[in-house]
């Protein structure tokens, strides 16, 4: 709860921290690996001090951004297991772009996109440390072939792709829906937005003494 | 190793090269042939390698066989491979000397992210331009003959020259000015075709039937050719590839994967904007909180 009487309060202060941390590591690994995709954003190595020093860092990055992915996903995994109203939902996807989410299933604290984003992050993640690791010749060369080098190499890339534009449909969905973002910066979210977007979760958290 | 100023180049990594200026005719084609039927595996040409670059291989531990060091490392760019063959009631020692091949396709500078780290020149070299090198080990990816190795000093990769120092000059490459056979000779392209030619005929008329030059054109041609006794089975020569290609994995993933890749990111970005200004933002109305207020206080009530 914070500044104003009807706020609900959504994430907690470790849970937003968590979120930072990821979201930053996320960003800085978004920019040095597409660096080393296409020759054409090369010259973003100079953010992290040359091609030798990006080549150095993204994969320490990558340490933090699984060990933070992990503590978000041990602290939302439970909220984010479908349901029949995430299958309505997902039905009703057309509306909701359309900003016509009314008459909708009544929603948990999480809606079925936001899941998605979830389970697609979760999966990308940790295919990309696996992947990675492969690729993390400093300690990690002599323990496979190159064969399975080349396989990480492409899966990494093609994980990558898939995790960026996830992560651009969840900062734009959080650009979209005006009150959101709050819920990650002061860790509260208007009552309003909860009983629009989440009126299930909102009657949970109004009942709880 | 940088020649850059002598040699044009006709590709350069992750860049696009000039073309030359009007009237500069590209270099000749230059190549290295090795016969493998005239080694006697004395490894002059590793000594002569080490020699002129200025290396060292630390001393290691022999693992009981000819083979020595076992493999291609950041300071031995060439290294002899010793196989046995038996073939009807013949054994047949079969001696390869291993290197860098200089495809005209060179699958190393395909996979390469770094600007002007590997160079191919117009007379068919390729080469590492370590200052360029950022250590990430593509190369080792894109090579189809497992050729490229990483330092453990310096995290940059290396592998033979060709000597293009010493070809810039009109010399030829340090081992096959070392070889006491002649097993390695250099020249033109062509002619060192025409030499294997006159060299595959005389192997046919002693019972080779199969002889023949391995220029593999799965990758374009090499630069670095055998003539083999085999040459229907080139892995018999400690594992040579039968048909050298660069991977299809390394091919989508330095091809189409990343035109692709950055459209898919700038279209997502523009269906975004697109739909913003389209549809709006998605407000909380006042009848929303209203209702959350009535809730809230009806439960508190």
């Amino acid at each position: 709860m914070s500044d104003d009487k009807n706020a609900v309060s959504r994430y907690t202060t470790g849970a937003r921290i968590n979120h930072w941390i990821t979201a930053v590591s996320l960003i800085l690994l978004a920019l040095s690996g597409l660096s080393l995709f296409h020759p054409s954003l090369f010259l973003l190595t100079k953010l992290f001090g040359g091609g030798q020093m990006t080549r150095i860092i993204h994969p320490w990055i990558g340490v933090v951004l699984a060990v933070s992915f992990l503590g978000l996903f041990i602290r939302f995994v439970s909220l984010n297991f479908w349901n029949r109203d995430d299958t309505v939902w997902m039905k009703n996807l057309g509306k909701v772009i359309n900003n016509q989410e009314e008459g909708l299933p009544e929603l948990g604290k999480y809606n079925a996109g936001q899941k998605l984003v979830f389970w697609g992050q979760s999966i990308l993640i940790l295919l990309l440390f696996c992947s990675g690791i492969v690729l993390w010749d400093v300690y990690f060369f002599d323990y496979t072939s190159i064969e399975q080098k080349r396989v990480a190499a492409l899966a990494h890339a093609l994980c990558a792709i898939a995790a960026i534009l996830i992560w651009i449909v969840h900062v734009y969905a959080a650009i979209w829906v005006k009150g959101t973002l709050r819920g990650m910066t002061r860790g509260s979210v208007s009552g309003g937005w909860a009983w629009k977007h989440h009126r299930k979760w909102f009657r949970q958290e109004v009942g709880k003494p | 190793m940088s020649v850059l100023q002598a040699l044009d180049l006709r590709r350069r990594s992750a860049s696009a090269v000039p073309p030359l200026p009007a009237g500069k005719p590209a270099a000749v084609e230059v190549a290295k042939l090795i016969d493998v039927s005239k080694c006697i595996g004395c490894k002059a040409c590793q000594a002569a390698c080490l020699e002129w670059n200025q290396l060292e291989q630390p001393i290691g531990f022999t693992d009981g066989t000819y083979n020595n060091p076992h493999d291609l490392t950041p300071t031995s760019f060439t290294v002899m491979r010793y196989a046995e063959h038996e073939e009807s009631d013949n054994l047949e020692w079969l001696i390869r000397k291993d290197g860098c091949m200089h495809c005209a396709d060179p699958g190393c500078l395909k996979a390469c992210p770094s600007p002007g780290a590997i160079v191919q020149y117009t007379n068919g070299i390729v080469d590492f331009i370590s200052e360029n090198c950022i250590g990430c080990g593509y190369c080792v990816k894109g090579c189809p003959f497992n050729i490229p190795r990483i330092s453990r000093v310096d995290s940059k990769a290396y592998k033979c020259t060709l000597c293009s120092d010493r070809v810039v000059v009109g010399e030829a490459p340090a081992c096959a000015k070392a070889c006491p056979t002649h097993a390695i000779v250099f020249g033109t392209k062509a002619d060192m075709i025409k030499h294997a030619e006159a060299r595959v005929a005389d192997l046919k008329s002693r019972g080779f039937q199969k002889a023949g030059l391995y220029d593999p054109p799965g990758v374009g041609g090499t630069h670095v050719m055998y003539v083999l006794h085999h040459a229907d089975r080139p892995s018999l020569y400690s594992g040579l590839p039968d048909d050298p290609h660069i991977s299809r994995l390394v091919g989508v993933w330095k091809g189409v994967m990343k035109p692709v890749a950055l459209a898919a990111i700038a279209l997502a970005g523009a269906f975004g904007l697109m739909h913003y200004v389209a549809k709006g933002p998605n407000r909380v109305s006042e009848n929303d909180e209203r209702k959350a207020d009535e809730y809230a206080h009806g439960k508190g009530a």
